[in-house]
């Protein structure tokens, strides 16, 4: 039951030939089974608070007035987002005990259109990592190898989906922790545009390119969920007040017409030749289905990675002040005195990762050095927003590979941070220019590792990305394989 | 070199905390007085994910007092934040302004010992307060209260302008006045809501550059801040003199043993990584919105003691003093509202009024509400001199009255019979008695002693137990002993 697709199963519910009760259970017993293997989930809701959800969708289902397309539906989320009553550790020891009183407006979103959050997803600490392995919970696994990493830093979240262990769910994405994690798990995963999607109560890394999005089975249901999570809030100055149009209706746009821009700068010396000729291979779907493609250049790319570390380090140092051990959170030193309970407060609360981040932001922004790091990333990142700007004059959409690798084993890259770094090459611009990206299954290795086409649109184009997905997807079968030991 | 070779340069930075009702990045009530952590919620609390929405009203208020000092309101500012570790600092950051604040340039006008004295403004910028840490006086515990945490705060920021401890004070003072009356501070030393720092140095009068600073913090009254710097003249000039160095510092003023001490050196200053926020767009002000701030705004003090001489005819004094407070000028206006003579009312408010007011200390309050008699009966008073009905002298005895609880004036010149007789027939009969009572002084005055107007005039009124109308009694004795009635 858990592995149907969120409009399948809206469907079943809303002709009642299943129960929201029922699917929550199967969703519990789902991760309970898998939890041991993949490690997918920091804290399972509690039992009795996920029936009591799914009895309240049934009650509305019964009455034939569900909520929306989402009522019932068993949904993970990324345990960087608050939910009230939940425990949300941001997968860091610093936070190990703190249940939030507030809900992430996302959150509230979910709530409202009747969703069942069903537990709080592992991933990187903090939101820091591309492989999953500096969780202070543990490494996620991949249901596809269990040897290799889901991808990061919202692994969880991607293996939830992948696994059947719940239909749908939230990350977060900052340079790619939603599109890369999508990509080696062989799910759909969206980053929407920059301010699409309410950052409040989203645990901070970098505020300037942090943005919230879903993990699905196929295109459809990332539409239904990015019209449940975004619009404007209040609460988040950053988050733009535009109309949110209906998503769904724009997945039958088809291929025909549209104007994709390939970026030479994307296909690099070093990458495995079957994500290269994955990738190739759809935009030859694509253009069979009408589409033209045309190679462009994005002649700023190779400063992408040094920016988004600068940038994003700086914006974390500062963000991370806030656990001191004062007010919540883990508290060491309590004997001693305040400076030196600070110190080790931090030292013991938070990851290696976590630590180097903070130290290359602090440096940053140091008093004198502030101009030569912070000053020229921002100035560089300006730059890699103009090149994107010149190529969707011309282009509808742009499409990449995602990584230049399949999933990589445990362990393969945890002592070479700049090997690791580089896992984000071609999502980091993206987050960079605060561009809405897709990422879908485009084709498998020889190790049977899924490969992710990376769809990217203008600003606000979030209609078009889909649309060029969903045409992908529905003449391709690639959503279709699943990992082994799928739910039935 | 002697004392008199060098010359004092101060610079203040003022912290007002504004009157909006909630706080500057969330919806919590921004008032004092609440049991500790009762104004807070999970933003000004500084918990995992939640982010700052600006109150528009702050801006409003920055706008307002920029217009009063005469500052360039910025088209775009931008919030920036100030990263420090400690314990009442909610985020581990402050949210401030930086390189681009939203009020630039500007100054205060002054008059100090009769002299006039501009004080340049540097800049007028918006940030958040923090909490306040309480030390547990019995065992190791800190405590904080965040319900200070996010009150806005206005950073009024001059130029090392004055060169004395009086013209800081005075500065100081006309600051509070201002932004008590654009309503935007209560202008609180004691309580914190108006604070100051002071960077003092000095150099020798031929010298171009500026000397070695040291800021001074700590101070929470006038007199303090005009002591803390008085003492740090003398402490630079002192040690220059005994062949010394200044160093950069960061010094607390000590109100008990009346003398700073030293905090932090500037090597060991913070360093406050100042970068800007990413949670919050710039802070955009319109041309409208700066028009609808000025149409809006309160009358200024310089704009009211214009119009007290202008229109009202007072004296450039009488103005200025009036209008020192924004609650005095005030209570004057109150009294001219119930009646017309501007003069007589401003001679009752500056005399009468105001030495009870310093007799029972009621300037202490920030705002005076209790006068020592309402303006409207204060107005009736005047309006009963001015119709004739009382005589200023009895006007006195009425007042005692008032303020000792007496109420409207009328009712107690009623009720005592103190009205003023301008009837001719008893006064006459009065006369006549008086006369007939001392021929002698008759014959002399009659002989040419003028002088002796005066005491007949006194007995005159006397006689009449002080009630008969004085110039009515002049003119009536005057015709009377120079026979020509």
């Amino acid at each position: 039951m858990t592995g149907l697709t969120i409009a399948e199963a809206g469907a079943k519910l809303r002709r009642k030939e299943i129960s929201a009760t029922d699917l929550s259970r199967a969703a519990l017993q789902r991760i309970a089974a898998r939890q041991a293997e993949l490690n997918a989930f920091i804290t399972v809701a509690d039992e009795g608070e996920v029936l009591r959800a799914a009895a309240a969708a049934d009650a509305r289902l019964r009455a034939g007035t569900p909520a929306g397309p989402l009522d019932g539906i068993p949904i993970a989320v990324k345990d960087v987002i608050a939910t009230a009553g939940l425990r949300t550790t941001a997968a860091s020891r610093i936070l190990d005990r703190f249940v939030p009183s507030y809900d992430a407006t996302v959150t509230a979103r979910l709530r409202t259109a009747g969703a069942v959050i069903v537990g709080k997803t592992n991933c990187d600490e903090f939101a820091m990592g591309s492989s999953n392995e500096n969780s202070s919970y543990g490494p996620v696994r991949s249901p596809w190898d269990t040897t290799r990493v889901p991808g990061g830093s919202s692994g969880g979240s991607a293996v939830a989906v992948a696994a059947d262990l719940a239909l749908g769910s939230l990350g977060t994405d900052t340079g790619g922790s939603i599109r890369l994690p999508a990509s080696y798990c062989g799910v759909v995963g969206m980053k929407p545009t920059y301010g699409r999607v309410s950052r409040y109560g989203v645990i901070a890394y970098a505020s300037s390119l942090d943005q919230v999005g879903p993990f699905a089975r196929d295109v459809t249901d990332c539409a239904l969920l990015l019209g449940t999570l975004a619009g404007h809030d209040a609460r988040d100055s950053t988050s733009v007040d535009l109309p949110v149009p209906d998503y769904t209706a724009a997945l039958g746009g088809g291929a025909k017409g549209l104007r994709i821009a390939i970026p030479r700068e994307y296909f690099v010396e070093g990458m495995q030749p079957e994500v290269e000729r994955a990738v190739r291979s759809a935009v030859d779907t694509l253009t069979g289905l009408g589409a033209t493609a045309a190679p462009v250049s994005l002649p700023h790319t190779e400063y992408a990675v040094s920016t988004y570390y600068v940038i994003a380090t700086a914006e974390a140092s500062s963000n991370l002040a806030r656990y001191d051990g004062v007010r919540y959170g883990v508290r060491v030193g309590d004997d001693a005195n305040l400076l030196e309970m600070y110190r080790r407060t931090r030292a013991a609360g938070f990851g290696p990762e976590v630590k180097r981040r903070i130290m290359l932001g602090t440096y940053a922004l140091s008093s004198g050095y502030y101009d030569a790091y912070y000053l020229k990333a921002q100035k560089v990142r300006t730059l890699i927003r103009q090149d994107f700007t010149r190529v969707f004059a011309n282009a509808d959409v742009i499409v990449t590979p995602t990584a230049p690798t399949t999933a990589f084993r445990l362990g393969e890259k945890t002592d070479d941070p700049l090997q690791m770094y580089l896992s984000d090459i071609f999502t980091i611009s993206i987050n960079l220019a605060g561009l809405p990206g897709i990422v879908l299954p485009c084709g498998f290795d020889a190790a049977g590792m899924p490969i992710g086409l990376q769809i990217v649109g203008p600003p606000f184009g979030e209609e078009v990305v889909l649309r060029t997905a969903r045409a992908f997807e529905a003449a391709t079968e690639w959503h279709r394989r699943r990992p082994p030991e799928a739910a039935s | 070199m002697s004392a008199s070779d060098f010359e004092a340069v101060i610079g203040l930075e003022v912290h007002a905390e504004m009157l909006t009702q909630s706080k500057i990045f969330c919806g919590c009530a921004a008032t004092f007085g609440a049991p500790p952590n009762h104004h807070t919620c999970p933003v000004c609390l500084g918990m995992p994910g939640v982010l700052p929405a600006l109150n528009r009203r702050v801006v409003e208020f920055a706008i307002r007092a920029g217009l009063a000092t005469h500052c360039t309101i910025e088209p775009t500012s931008r919030w920036a934040r100030k990263n420090y570790f400690y314990p009442d600092l909610a985020k581990g950051y402050q949210i401030s302004q930086y390189e681009l604040p939203i009020c630039l340039g500007g100054h205060v006008d002054l008059v100090v010992d009769g002299t006039p004295k501009r004080v340049r403004l540097t800049r007028i910028h918006m940030e958040e307060d923090t909490g306040k840490n309480i030390h547990d006086a019995h065992g190791r515990e800190s405590l904080v209260d965040f319900n200070r945490s996010g009150v806005p705060l206005l950073e009024i920021v001059s130029e090392p302008d004055m060169s004395s401890p009086a013209e800081a004070g005075a500065y100081l003072r006309a600051l509070r006045a201002l932004v008590v009356y654009l309503g935007i501070c209560d202008g609180n030393m004691e309580e914190g809501s108006f604070r100051c720092d002071a960077n003092v140095s000095v150099r020798t009068r031929d010298a171009k550059a500026l000397g070695v600073k040291a800021e001074v913090k700590n101070m929470n009254s006038f007199r303090a801040v005009e002591k803390a710097i008085a003492f740090e003249i003398d402490r630079h000039i002192r040690t220059l003199e005994d062949g010394g160095t200044i160093v950069q510092e960061t010094r607390l003023w000590d109100a008990d043993r009346e003398e700073t001490r030293s905090m932090r050196s500037k090597e060991s200053a913070h360093d406050y990584r100042y970068f800007p926020d990413p949670d919050l767009p710039p802070v955009l002000v319109s041309q409208a919105l700066i028009d609808e701030v000025r149409r809006t705004m309160p009358e200024l003090p310089d704009a009211r003691r214009a119009r007290f001489v202008e229109k009202l005819k007072l004296p450039e004094y009488d103005a200025e003093v009036l209008t020192s407070r924004r609650d005095l000028a005030d209570y004057f206006e109150a009294v001219v509202a119930a009646q017309p003579n501007a003069k007589a009312a401003s001679n009752w408010v500056m005399g009468d009024v105001l030495r009870l007011v310093k007799e029972r200390k009621l300037d202490e309050a920030l705002v005076i509400t209790e006068w020592p008699v309402p303006a409207a009966h204060l107005g009736e008073l005047i309006a009963l001199i001015d119709s004739g009905a009382i005589s200023g002298k009895i006007a006195k005895t009425v007042f005692e009255e008032m303020v000792a609880g007496g109420g409207a004036p009328r009712a107690i010149v009623e009720a005592r019979g103190l009205l003023q007789v301008s009837d001719e027939g008893p006064i006459l009969a009065a006369i006549e008695q008086v006369l007939a009572a001392h021929p002698d002084k008759v014959a002399d005055f009659r002989a040419g002693k003028d002088k002796l107007l005066g005491f007949f005039v006194g007995q005159v009124m006397k006689a009449t137990e002080g009630k008969a109308n004085p110039p009515l009694v002049n003119r009536l004795l005057t015709a009377k002993l120079r026979g020509e009635s």
